[in-house]
């Protein structure tokens, strides 16, 4: 089948659906690929490198969209590309359909079949097609790129002969993966990193990315369906508040990234907490597409209020339009691999398979949309709040009275008493020995490195052995029956011995720098 | 050669035997510790053979010849990865050795003893023949197990331990009427009967235990023929066999306690038998945790290629696989293209103590680059790719966060603490501990399916591509 990718025609979009090294990949599934000239311009992407990868460059998007017929895009197309489309097409790209239910009704019309990468369902298996995901992990890079350009000071700290810089603060609301990433760029800049979520899972996540987990003192789960957050109680949102108001007046950055799906971004920064921020403090609002989660955030702009500039722009990933381009297109790419699995250019749109049901959203003209709820959680449940057990283990052995521990050795002092009143002399000197010879092991081994064990015990095998010494002392009883056995267990000590040794031999030699 | 010389020699002999264990303490000296150990032997055997006592020259040669022959044929012929089983067959040889000579010593007419001596030597020799029956069979079912001849899994007799119990009284009894026999020159009968009980226990006690105690059985064998060559030594107030004994019966014995705190686990329940028996109610393992994320070779070469520092967990799949080769040539690459390539080794990966550096070793990956799991479980947050190579129980993080899991508060390594984790693995199936693995289903995981050895040369072969 014939994949082709028009240019962008949405107002300070950068990005493009395919890159050429992706172009690549599709063909080896079978596809032909066709992308229309200049689409990838922006994104530094010419189109002579995607003539090189083998893509054919068409002049115009009507001659485009009439040769395809599976169209890759970045944004939901606009009414006018939509009459471009041809009867029966397939669409891959963002489509919001909560949001643009006209869009959808046209696309229907057009017996358009629309697999919407916002879509596609949060499960394990998927991750590696979810555009949400790689788009908000740049959002979450730039969000501090942006920040750093807007806050007049460095994000490291440093002692200069020039005096002594602070660190940066930062707090990050939200750890979800722009919030993660947010937190990981920042720390990479050297600043201080805090951050919050209402879901207490995700505090193993913060801390290992070396950031502060900002904690409430108040039990509530806020896990909702498919690892997204959910709307929290009065009394939680207002100790939230409070540690947010808190806060505000000691970090020099907010970024913010709380989202509950499908409703308004929630309102978390206050006037008063940006009035009570410091004079040049920088606010990023990644939810400015859905309000903003500050009061004053606007849409779109960078404004100036009370001395914090405050950051509303919604289209970070395609500020960072060539990186971007290329996670879109391995996403893309990842889900055209699980549509054609004969690798033939032919694409099914197999309505049992879990991810893919839940990116079709129009299938050949009926609206599949929305799909049933995905019924497994990207992370496990918080049952495991269990504390590691090493601890819980170790304790009763401390608590262990005194008397219990010294019982062993009492016992042994009386049975040796005992052995001493009435063994004879001779049994008691050979037994001095054993119980030296006990202890020099014990002092010997410990120094074997471990990972010497294996040689350790075929040595020891092999030295063990020295049972021979009994068997040929032995093996001249008179006794015709006692000789022979001593003759058999020369035999097999001897297996032994060279066994033993011969092995331990052959395995060091084997150990080299 | 007189007694005074022959006791030097067995003093020369002690000293170079400690001196062989002594050697073992790192790999440079190993090696001249492995020829102090044959140096005190021939010491030992020739000072024996030169002594008054002995006089059948030829029997002795013939005898040592033959056996030499089949020991170093073995010696030469085992594959690294049946290294575990060659241990225990040469257990059980040390385990019938000290049988055999209990036998002969107490059918030795030319011994005389009186009084407490004599009642003395024979409780000598009957421990001596009652440790060495039990090593013999106990070895015997660890090959069988080991070689996959008996089935891994612990067979649980009911009521078990009083089974045991009842051996042990019944040894006793049987020890008392072989005192009285003795005395009037017989005993046989009573001799006979506990070796016989005493097979049976060892083919019991090791039964019991399963496939993942393995190297607790392995070094506790190792330990028992160390007392049994001891007790051997009373028995012919021979204090080169007792020094001896003891050397290898606690080294044994050590060996034995580190592999169960490695495991978590008390000494005691090892023993008694059974991993996996007491997982009834684990909480975790009902719930649907989620989806394995399935990746191919090729993924996993580019992967590969564009990270700073890679650890590779190799576990007992590695041996089944024979992936050392592959894991090594794929570990060279990686460290010529400047990758920090490490790898992370607990103590109980494979069956027997340090079988998997071993393994690493004949594939010639150099040891400074093999770390032990306490080294480098500090470091697993800096590691971009952590490669487990047929390996399960001993990367699971339920180990340490689920106290219900039949293997709570082991030591694992934490590899999930990385960046990324790829598992290479044939199926999803749970390893010898039977429990799920979450590490598995973590979104920073990814499963390579198919044989390790394949799977390694494939992503070599992308890689080079």
């Amino acid at each position: 089948m014939k994949i082709g990718i028009p240019k962008e025609i949405f107002p300070g979009e950068n990005r493009v659906a395919t890159t050429p090294d992706v172009a690549e990949q599709l063909m080896k599934l079978g596809f032909h690929v066709s992308i229309q000239s200049g689409a990838g311009n922006k994104a530094s992407f010419t189109d002579s490198a995607y003539r090189d990868a083998g893509v054919t460059i068409r002049k115009d998007a009507e001659t485009l969209y009439e040769k395809a017929d599976i169209i890759l895009k970045v944004r939901a197309p606009e009414s006018e590309e939509v009459q471009l489309f041809n009867e029966g097409a397939t669409l891959i790209s963002f489509i919001w359909p909560a949001q643009n239910e006209e869009l959808m009704k046209q696309l229907a019309e057009k017996k358009v079949t629309v697999l919407a990468m916002d879509s596609v369902p949060r499960i394990s298996r998927a991750q590696k097609m979810d555009a949400l995901s790689s788009m908000a992990n740049i959002a979450g890079y730039r969000a501090v790129i942006e920040a750093a350009e807007h806050f007049g000071r460095f994000f490291t700290g440093q002692i200069t002969a020039a005096g002594k810089i602070p660190p940066a603060k930062v707090m990050v609301i939200g750890a979800g993966v722009a919030g993660l990433s947010a937190i990981g760029t920042a720390n990479g800049l050297g600043a201080i990193v805090r951050a919050f979520d209402t879901r207490p899972e995700v505090k193993d996540q913060i801390e290992s990315m070396n950031a502060e987990f900002l904690e409430l003192d108040f039990e509530e789960d806020a896990s909702g369906e498919g690892g997204y957050a959910k709307t929290m109680s009065k009394e939680f949102i207002e100790a939230e508040m409070a540690l947010f108001a808190e806060q505000a007046e000691e970090v020099d950055i907010i970024i913010t990234t709380a989202l509950i799906p499908g409703k308004p971004a929630p309102k978390l920064i206050t006037t008063d907490m940006v009035k009570s921020m410091k004079e040049g403090s920088v606010i990023v609002d990644l939810a400015a597409e859905q309000g903003g989660n500050c009061e004053l955030t606007v849409k779109d702009k960078v404004v100036k209020k009370h001395g914090v500039k405050i950051i509303g722009y919604t289209d970070l990933p395609s500020r960072l339009p060539t990186q971007a381009s290329q996670l879109y297109a391995t996403n893309i790419r990842h889900l055209l691999t699980d549509m054609t699995p004969e690798k033939d250019g032919q694409i099914t749109v197999d309505m049992e398979d879990e991810a893919i049901r839940g990116a079709t959203v129009i299938n050949k003209g009926e609206i599949t949309w929305p799909p049933p709820p995905p019924k497994l959680s990207a992370a496990p449940p918080a049952a495991k709040k269990a504390e590691p057990v090493a601890s819980t283990v170790e304790e009763p052995e401390q608590a262990k009275p005194l008397w219990k521990q010294l019982m062993p050795v009492g016992i042994a002092a009386v049975a040796m008493l005992w052995m001493g009143s009435v063994a004879p002399e001779s049994f008691m000197s050979h037994f001095t020995v054993f119980v030296l010879a006990c202890f020099v092991g014990y002092m010997v081994i410990w120094n074997v490195t471990p990972s010497l064990h294996t040689p350790l015990m075929s040595v020891t095998n092999a030295i063990s052995s020295i049972i021979i010494i009994g068997a040929l002392i032995q093996v001249s009883a008179p006794s015709g029956l006692a000789s022979f056995l001593a003759i058999i267990a020369i035999l097999i000590t001897s297996i032994n011995i060279f066994g033993g040794f011969g092995v331990t031999r052959r395995m060091l030699e084997m150990f080299r720098k | 050669m007189s007694q005074g010389i022959v006791t030097v020699c067995y003093i020369g002999a002690t000293i170079l035997f400690i001196l062989a264990l002594g050697g073992l303490s790192n790999q440079e000296s190993a090696r001249r510790g492995n020829l102090f150990g044959m140096a005190g032997m021939t010491i030992a055997v020739i000072a024996t053979i030169l002594s008054g006592a002995v006089t059948s020259y030829w029997w002795i040669i013939t005898a040592m010849l033959i056996g030499g022959t089949v020991g170093l044929a073995m010696a030469n012929r085992v594959q690294m990865t049946e290294m575990p089983e060659l241990v225990a067959v040469l257990h059980s040889l040390v385990g019938m050795a000290a049988v055999l000579v209990g036998y002969a010593n107490f059918m030795d007419t030319t011994i005389s003893l009186s009084g407490a001596e004599k009642t003395i030597h024979e409780v000598e020799t009957y421990v001596g023949i009652f440790i060495g029956a039990v090593t013999f069979s106990g070895s015997v079912i660890a090959y069988g197990k080991l070689s996959g001849k008996i089935d891994g899994k612990p067979l649980l007799l009911p009521a078990r331990h009083w089974l045991n119990l009842g051996a042990f009284v019944l040894v006793f009894i049987l020890g008392k009427s072989f005192l009285h026999g003795a005395e009037t020159g017989g005993g046989m009968v009573p001799l006979i009967l506990m070796t016989l009980i005493a097979l049976v226990f060892g083919v019991h006690m090791v039964m019991a235990i399963g496939g993942a105690d393995m190297p607790v059985v392995i070094s506790m064998l190792n330990s028992y023929s160390g007392w049994a060559a001891s007790a051997t030594g009373f028995m012919l107030n021979n204090d080169l066999l007792i020094v001896v004994g003891a050397l290898v019966g606690s080294s044994g014995a050590i060996l034995s306690y580190i592999m169960c705190r490695a495991m978590n686990r008390n000494f005691i329940s090892v023993i008694a038998g059974g991993f996996g028996t007491t997982s009834g109610g684990s909480s975790s393992t009902d719930e649907e945790v989620g989806e394995p994320n399935p990746i191919d070779a090729e993924e996993t070469a580019r992967l590969l290629l564009d990270v700073k520092k890679v650890m590779i967990i190799p576990g007992y799949g590695m041996a089944v696989a024979q992936a050392q080769h592959a894991v090594h040539e794929l570990s060279n690459f990686l460290i010529d293209k400047g990758v920090d390539v490490g790898f992370g080794i607990h103590p109980v990966a494979g069956r027997m103590p340090g079988h998997m550096n071993v393994l690493l070793a004949e594939a010639h990956v150099p040891y400074d680059i093999v770390y032990e799991m306490d080294e480098i479980n500090e470091d697993f947050p800096d590691v971009d790719v952590s490669i487990v190579i047929g390996a399960n129980d001993i990367v699971n993080p339920s180990a340490l966060t689920d106290p219900n899991s039949p293997i709570a508060g082991m030591p694992v390594l934490e590899c999930w603490k990385g960046k990324t984790t790829i598992v290479s693995k044939r199926s999803m199936a749970s390893g010898y501990a039977g429990v799920d693995n979450p590490l598995f289903y973590m979104d920073n995981t990814r499963m390579l399916f198919g044989d390790a050895k394949e799977m390694m040369e494939a992503i070599h072969k992308a890689m080079t591509d």
